[in-house]
């Protein structure tokens, strides 16, 4: 693998760096239209993706997983917060611009076919962008034919189609192959597999997987599949309401979860063995709602353990209590209690 | 009358359904001839990707097709045909004997109504009492069904409620009448999976309870594997396997479930390519003739596309459609299938 001419700082530095993130969203309502509540969709959060690494984020729906992709690619403005990519802040006074940074960061979203224009066919979609930077039309269109290839989708027979010609698991393809027209060196793939058959869903992994080799990409992957996100992760992130409650190598974090709620969410899953189905639910309700979360810890209104201080104090993102020794760990858990941590009762004498 | 009869007395009895949707330069053939019975107490699960036609069927059951469907068949329920029914005896049917729930509540929910009214008035349709009698009834349902404070949500409509309690209001008005037979369809699928676990183990307690017959129909393996009896795996209108869960998720017969199963992606296969089915399912506007799955086969004979697939029964009473199943196929019988 040759050295990428982009890459500025080393392989040591990381390719994006988060840092306090923060989008609320003010509910307005009344005579006067007036803001009556919040929604705290993003709240403190900070996090590293390193260069040829794949991130996932996973978390259930309000988690804030999603709006957080948004923040990154400046879809909507945060609050607060800085991004650098690789070394350069991204703002307007110092840095690099939005525009040069998502040069170099794209994204796949969920919906294959309200992700691409109906008029344009895949070729123009996928040369749109390169013209619009400044290649000529023929280079872009021959670049877009090209790409097709790339993501398994012949161009000769359907480079001319419309998004409606084309079945949902090409059309992300096609989305893939845009995402990657202007080789970014980052992707972000918000549930880009999710709304696949679980018989293309592995089609597209497979993809993924061979064009992160191909053009030495970093990936972002964010998804509610649990089994998909340790398949295609490296490091892992696990949201709830907003916030970042564990963080860590995906092998340490499936292996042994150590906050509560990372645990629960594991133990939804289904066990795939009719002999050993799941007979006690691990969590009870639904999330509660991201408009005036908990105070403290936000968990622990569904939490088993839940203590005095969980409502009093927000948690920080630290090393586990009984890691304390081991200040190399990478694993990092926003949680305030030792017996939660572990998932035993502890029984004080 | 249930001593005299042999307790293993379908009360749902599918023969030989088809379905085919004919507009003006449309011809669709959805379902291709599904056949099965269901016991009392029994749950099967119609297992199948998109436009495999497992929606189609379930809502042939109901009744709930356009008109210009054009459905053949038999579908029997307690031995009279829904098909050959009067549309007025139907709707008595529907919302009493048999009752369907849907993947998405806040369709099937009327938003201008409390939940409270929906439930009771179905209840004062269908058995005739007062309404105070059927909101009480209403109250009792909502509590089965694990809503909390179930007499403040019997005063809520539909859109101040969550996904989770959402689905479970829905499930409250489907078990109004005490169905014999429970339609679902995909009702866990929009959830998120620490609901969806919820929302199953919901489902396979009450229809322990009240003795219900379920057809569950679903793309997703693992709820299948949580909630069936039998699976029946679809591809193209037609059940190409149908055995008990554990013979589906231990040696599935037929490549394409084989290929279903080997595509489910787990930690345990990090690093790896994945497993999966070449090509995309047929267009049901132009099914290949014989097995529709042959075009993505790797086991494929000139035989396959020539005409009809038999179809191989074992003594367990599992049922696959494929001409090599008995020779050729190696079955993954101590095949791990891990979380």
């Amino acid at each position: 693998m040759t050295a990428d001419p982009r890459d500025r700082g080393g392989p040591a530095q990381p390719l994006l760096l988060v840092n306090g993130l923060r989008k609320h969203f003010p509910v307005r309502g009344g005579l006067l239209n007036r803001q009556v509540a919040t929604v705290q969709a993003v709240d403190d959060v900070s996090f590293a993706v390193r260069k040829g690494e794949t991130l996932g984020i996973v978390g259930e729906s309000g988690c804030g997983k999603s709006t957080t992709a948004r923040l990154l690619m400046r879809l909507i403005e945060p609050d607060a917060g800085d991004v650098v990519f690789d070394g350069d802040p991204v703002s307007n006074r110092q840095g690099i611009t939005v525009n040069a940074m998502r040069r170099q960061m794209q994204m796949v979203f969920q919906d294959s076919y309200s992700s691409l224009n109906p008029r344009m066919t895949m070729a123009e979609s996928i040369a749109y962008a390169p013209r619009m930077h400044g290649l000529p039309g023929k280079a872009a269109l021959e670049r877009a034919e090209g790409l097709l290839a790339q993501v398994g989708i012949n161009p000769r027979q359907y480079a001319r189609r419309y998004p409606h010609e084309l079945s949902g698991g090409q059309r992300q393809r096609v989305n893939i192959a845009r995402a990657l027209a202007l080789e970014p060196r980052m992707v972000i793939l918000d549930e880009a597999v999710s709304a696949l058959d679980k018989s293309i869903e592995a089609q597209v992994l497979n993809l993924l997987a061979e064009l992160k080799d191909r053009f030495n990409l970093t990936y972002l992957f964010i998804s509610h599949d649990l089994n998909v996100v340790e398949y295609v992760s490296d490091r892992v992130l696990v949201m709830y309401l907003g916030r970042v409650v564990e963080t860590g190598p995906v092998e340490a974090i499936y292996s042994r979860p150590r906050h509560p709620y990372t645990r629960a969410l594991f133990a939804s899953k289904p066990t795939l063995d009719p002999d050993r189905r799941t007979t006690e639910m691990p969590l009870t309700g639904d999330p509660p709602n991201p408009i005036n979360p908990p105070s403290g810890c936000r968990f622990r209104t569904r939490c088993a353990f839940a203590q005095a201080i969980c409502a009093e104090l927000v948690p920080t993102l630290s090393p586990p209590l009984d890691a304390a020794g081991d200040a190399a760990t990478e694993h990092l858990v926003a949680c305030h209690l030792p017996e939660a941590q572990s998932g035993r009762i502890m029984h004080h004498a | 009358m249930p001593d005299i009869m042999p307790p293993e007395l379908p009360v749902l009895r599918v023969e030989n359904l088809t379905v085919r949707f004919r507009r003006r330069n449309l011809d669709v053939a959805a379902v291709n001839g599904v056949s099965f019975a269901l016991a009392r107490g029994e749950t099967l699960t119609i297992l199948g990707e998109s436009g495999s036609g497992k929606s189609v069927s379930l809502k042939a059951m109901m009744g709930l097709l356009p008109s210009y469907a054009e459905t053949e068949g038999q579908i029997l329920l307690d031995g009279k045909d829904i098909l050959d029914m009067p549309p007025a005896e139907l709707s008595k049917l529907r919302g009493g004997e048999i009752s369907m729930i849907f993947q998405e509540p806040m369709a099937a929910l009327d938003p201008v109504y409390t939940i409270g009214e929906q439930i009771a008035e179905t209840i004062v349709q269908h058995e005739g009492i007062g309404h105070r009698a059927a909101m009480r009834r209403a109250l009792d349902l909502l509590d089965h069904v694990k809503i909390p404070s179930a007499a403040r949500r019997l005063k809520n409509y539909p859109h101040e409620l969550s996904g989770g309690m959402r689905q479970r209001a829905m499930i409250a008005l489907a078990l109004a009448c005490s169905p014999t037979v429970l339609l679902a369809d995909e009702p866990t699928t929009a959830l998120d999976v620490s609901v969806q676990i919820q929302i199953l183990l919901l489902l396979r307690q009450l229809q322990q309870e009240l003795g219900m017959a379920v057809v569950f129909v679903t793309h997703d393996v693992g709820a299948a594997a949580e909630i069936s009896d039998r699976i029946a795996v679809m591809y193209a209108g037609r059940f190409v396997e149908t055995a008990t869960a554990r013979e589906i998720m231990r040696s599935p017969q037929h490549p394409y479930t084989q290929g279903l199963l080997a595509s489910i992606v787990h930690g345990g296969l990090r690093g790896r390519v994945l497993e999966t089915i070449p090509g995309t399912p047929p267009n049901l506007a132009q099914i290949p003739p014989g097995c529709a799955f042959a075009p993505r086969c790797r086991y494929v004979v000139d035989a396959c596309t020539r005409g009809d697939v038999p179809v191989a029964m074992s003594p367990t009473g599992a049922m696959v459609r494929c001409i090599r199943a008995a020779d050729a196929i190696p079955s993954h019988a101590t095949r791990k299938v891990s979380a």
